[in-house]
């Protein structure tokens, strides 16, 4: 019993920051049509700005976050901008393809920044476990937790509460009559795609330093955004944050109780399912469809 | 050869796009289906044709159920239909475009085709001949090689019509052949649908264009939110008082 | 004058290894051969149905493994091995096929990654039956009775063989009802369901037939590098292939095999100048201006350039 109560702790913690990606995700995916298969670089880019912000400029963790979210939406910014505008007339497939090509660039171009040999990212909390209960959590991952909580509650508050949330939620719902109302839509995208890709950022931030910073770190991050926002239906945001839950605790039960080397075959399985059996997602309502 | 539809019905979420429609189509005549927009017509056409799954009843073809078959099965039994956005193979010729629309009269199989056998080559001969009969038809000689998406809109409708032609149909459903057409247009629709009538098949269509309607139909049924509200010939459809009043509503109507 | 210049072609493929002697070019030109069929593969997919699979590197790591054990451990004799690499890769292109009927656009390649990820993960963990990480070293090189075609002029032969088989299958297939089949599937699902095209039974058609020409390819090359681990299931394959279908021009016949030829020889090139991440780098920025310059590929960029030349 203890050691299901460890493994959901573990999967919850892992979970927020599943539910980060997941979010990111299911709004770009959700709302510019684009299937961002450089979604996981900007997983990447976040760890390793915050490395670079903690190990090399020895700031601290709040900060190097910070840090590492806003490098990630000025890149997604950038990204949009340059690649992705001029081509919003194209079909899914070319855009898909161009998204491809980001991620290998992305990818190899961090490998030559950094070099392949996995970089340990420095933290200040003390490494002695704290211990509730029949738990033992490290004092690292309740700030993961915490801070990831409440960056899934500002996303929460910025969609809901803002103006410029409004109008994502006025484009996703019906882009052209959005754009009759004034919505300006190249704009939205920019925004969506570098909020999307800033929350990436965060959460390579966070888990960054919980395990090691490597270049391809980003390949099963995004695999595992993908299936979150599977889970959750396609720009469900209350369904990315309890799929993205959802996943990391059955990573952590799957590790426990099968077999650790098959710890993200986890991801791979739950996509090729719920697409088989309930390609609307499982949270999100069924629409009748012909 | 009749087509029988019996207490169709559709549903939205919530909502009866068709709440229950029957009529019959008789075999050589030219039927049209009118009423105001989203009175249910393309509705119809896509429970007919395996496009939608409908919440009850049954459509009958041949005395054969059509209805819970895939719309590739019901090509098969000869019932095609057309679609009321443009539809073409956009990147393909108006050739290829027709070749493919003669799909179901080839026979070549996978071993056949790998085995590069002579009745394969006969056959796509026949084919090649077939298509230039149908571009003919509906005149597009001098377009079969044009890319179908980069022809103007009329002549890509008459691509649409050359497509569902080659399909062998007995029973052809049109989804508004008229829309966004000049006067001009409209007029070589409307002799093609004539002579396509002339060959035997049965024309089934959804229209707008009440000249169009009244010109060449045979019989005219009228849907209204989701029913029949009259059936008939032309005349007595234009002076119905229930037909009169759907169009252009009552001082109390506040649908 | 297509004609001579096919036949002269075809000549200078039959005798390559008398005029072309030099091992390293010719490990180029066998290495060109396989991806060449890989590409093929793809393409009948991606090109002609319309649907993108990220997941092929899982169909040629089967091949590949499948025609490795079979020689290495029932000792089978590898004619008999290839044919059922390509059966097995068949059947699993049958189930994509089958999911593919659901599923669209991103899902299904989303699927077809997955699918790949599961492959890769097996291999790397099923021990007793893939050798996990190590690999299967030692697979035995082909026999045609009793000489080997260990060497490479004499692979080259087989391999040659194989890009022709599946160029052939290709070019029947595009030519014939069964390929503009697949065109009206890519062009436009629901016209082409309302003229009797059975999506079903083509989109399976497809995926099996691509599936088990990637088999084909998995076979050639576990038998020629005589060594098969899991990193025939990297995704870096997988995106070697796509680049190779959409430079050389998707949905075309010679698309795949330029594409081939080219990012075979090209970071071989790269490689005597610089490393292999820059390699990598450049294929992404290059899949980047691609998309943007040339949308349909550098074989229908060139037919084009030729029709404006000659009004």
């Amino acid at each position: 019993m203890e050691q299901l109560l460890q493994h959901l702790v573990n999967g919850l913690v892992l979970g927020g920051t599943y539910a980060l990606l997941g979010i990111g995700l299911t709004l770009i995916f959700g709302l510019m049509n684009l299937v961002n298969f450089a979604h996981g670089e900007f997983y990447t880019l976040g760890a390793y700005a915050a490395f670079a912000a903690l190990a090399l400029a020895g700031v601290n963790f709040f900060v190097a976050v910070l840090a590492a979210i806003a490098a990630g939406a000025a890149l997604g910014a950038l990204c949009e901008r340059v690649l992705l505008r001029p081509l919003r007339a194209e079909s899914i497939d070319t855009t898909m393809l161009v998204m491809i090509g980001v991620w290998i660039a992305m990818q190899n171009g961090e490998l030559l920044v950094w070099g392949g040999v996995a970089k340990s990212i420095p933290h200040p909390f003390p490494t002695e476990p704290l211990v509730l209960g029949p738990v033992s959590i490290a004092p690292l991952r309740v700030f993961v937790f915490v801070l990831a909580a409440g960056l899934i509650a500002a996303s929460y508050l910025l969609i809901h509460r803002t103006k410029l949330g409004r109008a994502m939620r006025a484009t996703f719902q019906d882009r052209d009559t959005a754009a009759l109302m004034g919505v300006r839509i190249g704009r939205i995208h920019t925004a969506t795609f570098a909020f999307g890709s800033g929350l990436a950022a965060a959460a390579g931030a966070l888990l960054g330093p919980v395990f090691l910073a490597y270049p391809s770190m980003g390949d099963l991050a995004a695999l595992k955004a993908f299936c979150v926002v599977i889970l959750g239906g396609l720009g469900n945001l209350p369904g990315a944050t309890l799929g993205g839950l959802l996943l990391g605790v059955a990573e952590e039960l799957g590790a426990g109780y099968v077999s650790s080397g098959y710890r993200d075959a986890v991801g791979f399985v739950i996509i090729i399912l719920v697409l088989l059996l309930r390609p609307s997602g499982l949270f999100a309502r069924q629409e009748r469809i012909g | 050869m009749t087509l029988a539809v019996r207490d169709l019905a559709v549903q939205f979420g919530g909502v009866a796009a068709l709440g229950g429609v029957s009529f019959e189509v008789r075999p050589g005549t030219i039927t049209s289906v009118i009423g105001p927009n989203g009175a249910g017509k393309t509705t119809a056409f896509n429970a007919i044709t395996g496009y939608l799954r409908p919440a009850r009843g049954e459509v009958t073809w041949d005395g054969a159920p059509l209805t819970g078959l895939r719309p590739s099965a019901i090509a098969r039994r000869g019932v095609v239909r057309t679609f009321q956005k443009t539809s073409v193979f956009p990147s393909l010729s108006v050739a290829d475009n027709v070749a493919i629309g003669l799909h179901l009269r080839g026979t070549a199989g996978f071993l056949d085709v790998l085995l590069g056998r002579r009745r394969i080559r006969d056959e796509e001969r026949h084919l090649a001949a077939d298509a230039e009969a149908i571009i003919a038809f509906v005149g597009l000689v001098h377009r079969r090689r044009e890319i179908a998406s980069a022809l103007p809109y009329g002549e890509q409708r008459l691509v649409e019509l050359a497509v569902a032609l080659a399909a062998t149909p007995r029973l052809l459903l049109l989804d508004e052949p008229g829309a966004g057409m000049t006067s001009g247009e409209k007029d070589v629709v409307i002799e093609l649908i004539r002579n396509i009538r002339g060959r035997g098949i049965t024309v089934l269509l959804v229209e707008h264009d009440m000249r169009m309607v009244m010109g060449i139909s045979d019989t005219v049924i009228v849907l209204n939110h989701g029913r029949v509200i009259a059936e008939g010939a032309p005349a007595a459809i234009q002076a119905d008082p229930d037909v009169i009043r759907a169009y252009l509503g009552t001082s109390s109507d506040r649908s | 004058m297509i004609r001579l210049a096919n036949g002269l072609g075809a000549l200078l493929a039959l005798t390559l290894p008398f005029w072309l002697a030099n091992p390293y070019f010719l490990h180029v030109v066998i290495m060109a051969g396989i991806f060449g069929v890989l590409a093929l593969s793809l393409n009948l997919l991606l090109g002609y149905t319309g649907q993108l699979s990220l997941g092929h590197a899982g169909f040629f790591g089967i091949g590949a493994y499948t025609s490795a054990l079979l020689t290495l451990r029932l000792e089978w004799s590898f004619w008999l091995a290839l044919p059922c690499a390509v059966a097995l890769t068949a059947l699993a292109g049958w189930l994509i096929g089958r999911l593919a009927l659901k599923l669209r656009g991103a899902y299904f390649v989303l699927v077809t990654i997955s699918f790949a990820g599961v492959i890769s993960l097996v291999s790397v963990n099923w021990m007793e039956l893939t050798n996990g990480p190590l690999g299967l070293p030692g697979v035995p090189a082909p026999e045609l009775g009793p000489w080997s075609l260990r060497a490479k002029s004499a692979y080259y032969y087989l391999v040659l063989a194989g890009v022709t088989l599946s160029y052939v299958v290709c070019a029947r297939l595009v030519g014939s009802r069964i390929g503009r089949a697949f065109l009206a599937l890519r062009e436009n699902e629901p016209l082409a369901e309302s003229v009797g095209v059975d999506v079903t039974h083509y989109l399976v058609l497809a995926a099996v037939v691509s599936a088990g020409m990637a088999g084909l390819a998995g076979s050639l090359y576990a038998h020629y590098t005589r060594f098969v681990s899991p990193e025939v299931f990297l995704f870096t394959y997988t995106v070697t292939m796509v680049v190779m279908v959409v430079a050389g021009g998707k949905g075309t016949l010679a698309g795949p095999l330029v594409g081939a030829l080219l990012f075979t020889a090209l970071p071989e090139a790269l490689r005597l100048a610089t490393s292999w991440q820059w390699q990598m780098l450049a294929y992404g920025v290059l899949l980047v201006l691609l998309v943007f310059f040339l949308p349909r590929g550098i074989v229908p960029a060139l037919a084009a350039w030729r029709e404006r030349r000659a009004p």
